[in-house]
């Protein structure tokens, strides 16, 4: 389902009280200078994950690069927001997996490949195995008038960001226009999702006060396996779905266990999204995308 | 044997002394009627807390006596607005109160390996 949010609708949404649940734009796109582009988010593929939650468990992420390749025109970059293996307490079992990861994604056709962690990856060992393998777990780059910044919340078992990445995070801000566009990429949300499962971030809510005095800010996040869309103030909050298994809705049932596999639905509530700054209209298109068989 | 509190974190010292003082043990000293809250020990080892599924009266002030076994373990009870870090080898011990009746979930909030996200429990209050 292709999705596009004007700013009027943003805005008259973020009115509402009580959490609504809607996609955003990108606010003050339209006034900027730069060019149109996508990028691709991938989340959660679990990697050496077994069970009967999927079937098709070594399967299910060379389907989505398969599918990321065969885009007609390729995603600037691909951001992958956590948790690429499934948490072994094995420390060399954890670099096998990573490895393995690390080659199946090689087959991406995208010119770029942004990773970093979920707790699954770092929880355990403070991110030294994903430190060693893919570099930093915290960063940030820019890419046609766009500021990302790429924040850890997993590599402290407790789920903080930390004071120190809050004090790199503040510097980094005060380096850009006020204005600036920004987006953010964590891996668990940023705010009290539902503290009763462990979805939130203890210190989310310093990062969020770091990032209100400005007003183009958007969150894309991972850990929850599901679509959802969530609003702090002006800030939208974007989670994606998993290459794994699917999660249920926060408190909808009484265990965070996986949502069974349907043999008649194969790699339901699975999938991925492509995300699209348009530089003329000034509305970010979020376009999900399932796994098929 | 060493004794820890952690409360969550944002609260007050002084909220935080006023709460002790009221849920775990202050009381009677400030009033002379209170009796001495319950205590209920709740033990922490991958990935099960034993027991999981405490029952309590509401308004009934009781103190969480936690102990972990192999690893540092979380102990969060969001509803209530209490959390305590479990070192291994320390007795932490957490005063609570329940005003309502209820189901209430408690989990580990520090990723401990394979089993976390099913280590949890029920309280009941009644």
């Amino acid at each position: 389902m292709k999705r596009a949010w004007k700013r009027r609708d943003f805005l008259g949404l973020a009115a509402c009280a009580g959490g609504a649940v809607f996609a955003s734009a990108l606010p003050g796109w339209a006034a900027g200078r730069d060019e149109a582009f996508y990028f691709v988010q991938l989340s959660d593929a679990h990697w050496g994950f077994q069970g009967p939650p999927n079937p098709d468990a070594r399967g299910t992420l060379p389907k989505a690069v398969a599918a990321v390749n065969a885009l007609a025109e390729p995603p600037d970059f691909l951001m992958f927001t956590g948790d690429l293996t499934h948490t072994t307490d094995d420390p060399a079992e954890r670099r096998r997996r990573m490895r393995e990861f690390q080659s199946i994604i090689a087959a991406l056709k995208v010119p770029v490949v942004h990773l970093m962690p979920g707790e699954h990856d770092a929880g355990l060992d403070e991110g030294a195995a994903y430190r060693e393998l893919f570099g930093p777990t915290h960063y940030v780059f820019d890419h046609k008038g766009v500021h990302f910044i790429v924040l850890d919340n997993v590599s402290d078992p407790a789920g903080r960001v930390g004071a120190a990445q809050l004090d790199w995070l503040a510097a980094d801000l005060a380096r850009q226009p006020q204005s600036a566009r920004i987006v953010v990429f964590t891996h668990r949300p940023l705010f009290d999702l539902y503290p009763q499962w462990d979805w939130a971030t203890r210190d989310g809510a310093q990062v969020i006060e770091r990032l209100m005095p400005h007003p183009n800010v958007t969150v894309f996040y991972g850990h929850i396996h599901q679509e959802h869309h969530h609003m702090t103030g002006h800030i939208a909050h974007h989670a994606a779905r998993s290459l794994m298994f699917p999660l249920p809705a926060a408190g909808s049932q009484a265990q965070r266990l996986p949502l069974p596999w349907d043999p008649a639905q194969p790699y339901r509530g699975l999938g991925w999204r492509e995300v699209e700054a348009r530089r003329a209209s000034g509305d970010l298109g979020i376009e999900e995308k399932p796994v098929t068989g | 044997m060493p004794v820890t509190l952690t409360l969550r974190e944002g609260i007050s010292r002084r909220r935080a002394l006023c709460c002790l003082l009221a849920l775990a043990g202050g009381v009677p000293l400030l009033h002379g009627a209170a009796a001495e809250p319950r205590v209920i020990k709740v033990h922490a080892r991958k990935f099960v807390f034993t027991p999981d599924r405490i029952a309590l009266r509401a308004g009934e002030p009781v103190v969480f006596e936690l102990t972990a076994q192999d690893v540092m373990m979380g102990f969060s009870v969001p509803d209530f607005g209490i959390r305590a870090d479990l070192p291994p080898g320390m007795v932490v011990r957490v005063p609570a109160m329940a005003k309502t009746a209820g189901t209430f979930g408690f989990l580990c909030d520090i990723f401990c390996g394979s089993g976390h996200e099913t280590m949890n429990g029920v309280i009941e209050v009644t």
